[in-house]
């Protein structure tokens, strides 16, 4: 966990005290409503449907028990009880006052937590692996250079009025559990021949309205030197990225209009001229913002831990919750747990105050004080002890917190949709909750095995429909909520968008179609092989022709 | 307008050329970057001091090979969300070496100063009506900063001793 000093203390009070003079002025009429969306956009605060949406950073996911206990009183205090997850790591509240949310940063402040650059056309929270750190197969913890871009990228001067928001993720894993071909840039961790570690740089993937996987502009990039690249790259966009239609203003434009290898030699000619100054990541920099992540006193622990084996074999719903969200920890004796927050019945990513109480108090209890939100919108508790694991799972069960889901049919992301948002077409949440509710059968989510199903309510994709085994996407049909189903898609490594299966269905419709669609699957899978596989080897037909009907030769 | 420069207003004295005048007014005039390539040859003979304005989509490797003939150098900000100028700004004084007045004009905000500056922006043409001492405070808002960018030339510029008063003072208003 980073430990802020006197210094991110001091720049988070003061951007406060900075928007506390904002939110006055605004108050008092002195700034338009125009004047002030920018501002109040820097700072995360929407103006949604019903009220104004608070956008509050979890810089890369990563969060104390402190921050947590933070966000359940911010939950009480100032919103209705509850906050919402989301797929860019961070959690919003969908009903605070404007005059209120001065009070609320402030009191966030007071754990070093803020909204700043959660919304605005400027370099938004970095993403990174919710597994950095405790993976078994990464090269290098990725939350160290995801904090130093966090620092590198707050309240940057060139870079707060960009063409469009712009997203970084990094991922220090061999595989991609940060979506990095999804982002404005990705930046995958790799070895070179000389066993030296640095970054293969993609740029311009996203998905929105115009889904693109990023491409590589650089195969190798040298870790002293990630800071100069990626402000050559932010320049290069500043400057060039179009400006005249915000459809087309974030950086994949630019890299298509121009294309790759053009965007790259520009890129390249201004890192020439600025690398080795003062944006050079020395040695003794990495290091600093390393001494800065608390590094986790594991126990050596050389038996087996016979408890967890005896308790798995005694208890068939722990046993059950074990396989599917508990993950090998590098450590041994230690476990990764996956906390659902996608209970059957429940908007996907919404956690209760009290929810958040729990698990802030078994953070600090079983996991060194340290929580991470990960895209998929659940909570992981990083480094468990084996032998806690029953008692834990007690502790989340009695909390509605234990749905043994984890990457199964009923792990579903959901954008917010009409229920909040004012962008939306159809809602999301009624539908997530609809197929969780079908797919709730433990044996049943066990046999179809991992799969991905994401619900965005309009074409925006906040609900990473693209990128979905099964993408869902809520279009309006005259004034009445359809939902088209896209197949195929993939955010990791084989990178895919999803491919349209045919005309949509209606509300009542939809949650048929993916069981039709789950059954299709189940019906043509070889055995232990997944969807993304199984969509690969038989393509489109079979599905069509039950979801269709037979097509006509 | 005004310029506001550090925590005051001063009178604007230098001339905003029309662009369809010809070239021969009075000293001091701020030209179009499209004057600038037509009447190039006559405005350095006749003009004293010389200021140019960039409009948005006009970055400065287009003057290139003149930048340093100038006195002054306006960048445009025809909306505050059109951030374009500010990496107009950085090139100016990193790539090109430009060490005269630097002003932003257009849609100046208050709330854009700070990053302004920190580009190595030094003067704002702001309206007559603005409280200068409740907009010079917007500088000082935050007070640490994360990255490195042109007021880091600005703690090397306190050590040689030259502020922005003293800069903005080269070009007697």
């Amino acid at each position: 966990m980073y430990r802020y000093d006197e210094f991110d203390h001091t720049i988070v009070r003061e951007r406060v005290d900075q928007f506390r003079d904002q939110v006055a002025r605004r108050l008092s009429g002195e700034l338009t409503e125009e004047e002030f969306r920018p501002l109040r956009l820097m700072n995360g605060l929407y103006l949604q449907l019903h009220a104004y949406m608070l956008r509050v950073a979890i810089p890369y996911g990563t969060l104390s028990s402190k921050q947590m206990r933070m966000l359940a009183h911010i939950a009480r205090r100032y919103d209705r009880g509850y906050g919402h997850f989301t797929t860019r790591q961070n959690i919003q509240y969908n009903w605070p006052n404007l005059e209120d949310v001065p009070d609320l940063l402030a009191d966030m402040a007071s754990v070093e937590m803020h909204a700043i650059q959660t919304s605005g056309n400027c370099i938004r929270n970095v993403t990174a692996d919710p597994y950095a750190g405790v993976a078994t197969d990464e090269l290098e913890d990725s939350r160290i250079y995801a904090e130093i871009i966090r620092q590198w990228s707050t309240l940057h001067p060139e870079f707060s009025f960009l063409p469009r928001k712009f997203k970084i993720a990094v991922s220090g894993a061999p595989i991609d559990r940060a979506a990095v071909r999804f982002h404005d840039i990705g930046l995958q961790m790799r070895q070179n021949t000389r066993g030296e570690l640095g970054f293969g740089v993609l740029v311009g993937g996203g998905q929105g309205r115009t889904p693109v996987i990023a491409q590589t502009i650089k195969d190798f990039l040298p870790k002293q030197d990630l800071l100069s690249y990626l402000e050559a790259i932010l320049r290069v966009y500043n400057m060039l990225g179009r400006r005249d239609n915000i459809y087309k203003a974030r950086i994949k434009f630019l890299v298509n209009e121009i294309g790759r290898d053009k965007f790259a030699a520009l890129v390249e000619e201004e890192w020439e001229r600025i690398r080795g100054g003062a944006l050079d990541l020395h040695r003794d920099e990495i290091n600093r913002i390393r001494a800065y992540f608390r590094p986790a006193l594991y126990e050596l622990i050389t038996e087996q831990e016979s408890a967890y084996d005896t308790a798995r074999r005694s208890d068939r719903e722990f046993d059950r919750w074990c396989a599917s969200n508990i993950l090998p920890h590098k450590q041994p004796g230690y476990g990764i747990v996956n906390i659902s927050l996608k209970p059957v019945g429940k908007a996907p990513g919404d956690a209760t105050a009290d929810q958040m109480d729990v698990i802030a108090e078994l953070a600090e209890l079983y996991s060194f004080d340290e929580l991470r939100v990960t895209h998929k919108q659940n909570v992981v508790l990083g480094h468990v002890r084996l032998a806690d694991l029953h008692s834990v799972w007690q502790q989340l069960d009695a909390a509605m917190l234990a749905t043994a889901n984890i990457g199964l049919a009923s792990d579903i992301i959901a954008c917010p949709g009409l229920d909040y948002c004012n962008l939306a077409n159809a809602r999301s949440i009624p539908v997530a909750q609809k197929i969780n509710e079908r797919f709730s059968d433990p044996e049943q989510l066990a046999r179809i095995g991992q799969i991905r199903i994401n619900i965005s309510g309009c074409i925006n994709a906040c609900g990473h429909h693209h990128v979905g085994d099964i993408g869902i996407l809520g279009v309006d049909r005259r004034g009445e909520e359809y939902y088209q189903i896209t197949l195929g898609g993939d955010p990791a490594d084989n990178a895919a968008i999803g491919e349209s299966i045919g005309p949509s269905f209606s509300y009542d419709e939809i949650v048929d179609a993916v069981e039709t669609v789950i059954s299709t699957f189940e019906g043509v899978r070889e055995t232990g092989k997944t969807f993304a596989n199984t969509w690969r080897r038989v393509g489109a037909t079979p599905f069509k022709e039950n979801l269709y009907g037979p097509t006509r030769k | 307008m005004a310029l506001l420069v550090s925590n005051r207003l001063i009178d604007e004295s230098w001339h905003h050329l029309d662009d369809k005048a010809d070239s021969t007014g009075t000293d001091k005039n701020i030209v179009s970057v499209e004057q600038w390539l037509r009447d190039r040859d006559t405005l350095i003979a006749r003009s004293d001091k010389l200021g140019i304005i960039l409009m948005s989509d006009q970055p400065p490797g287009l003057i290139e090979a003149d930048i340093k003939r100038f006195d002054v150098i306006c960048l445009d900000f025809p909306k505050f969300t059109d951030g374009r100028a500010y990496s107009y700004a950085r090139l100016l004084r990193d790539k090109y070496g430009f060490t005269g007045e630097l002003r932003a004009v257009g849609n100046v905000l208050r709330d854009q100063l700070a990053f302004m500056k920190r580009c190595g922006i030094d003067t704002f043409e702001v309206s007559d009506g603005v409280d200068a001492r409740d907009w010079s405070t917007a500088f000082s808002e935050i007070s640490v900063r994360y990255q490195e960018a042109n007021d880091n030339a600005n703690v090397a510029r306190q050590n040689n001793s030259t502020s922005d008063e003293e800069i903005a003072g080269n070009w007697s208003y």
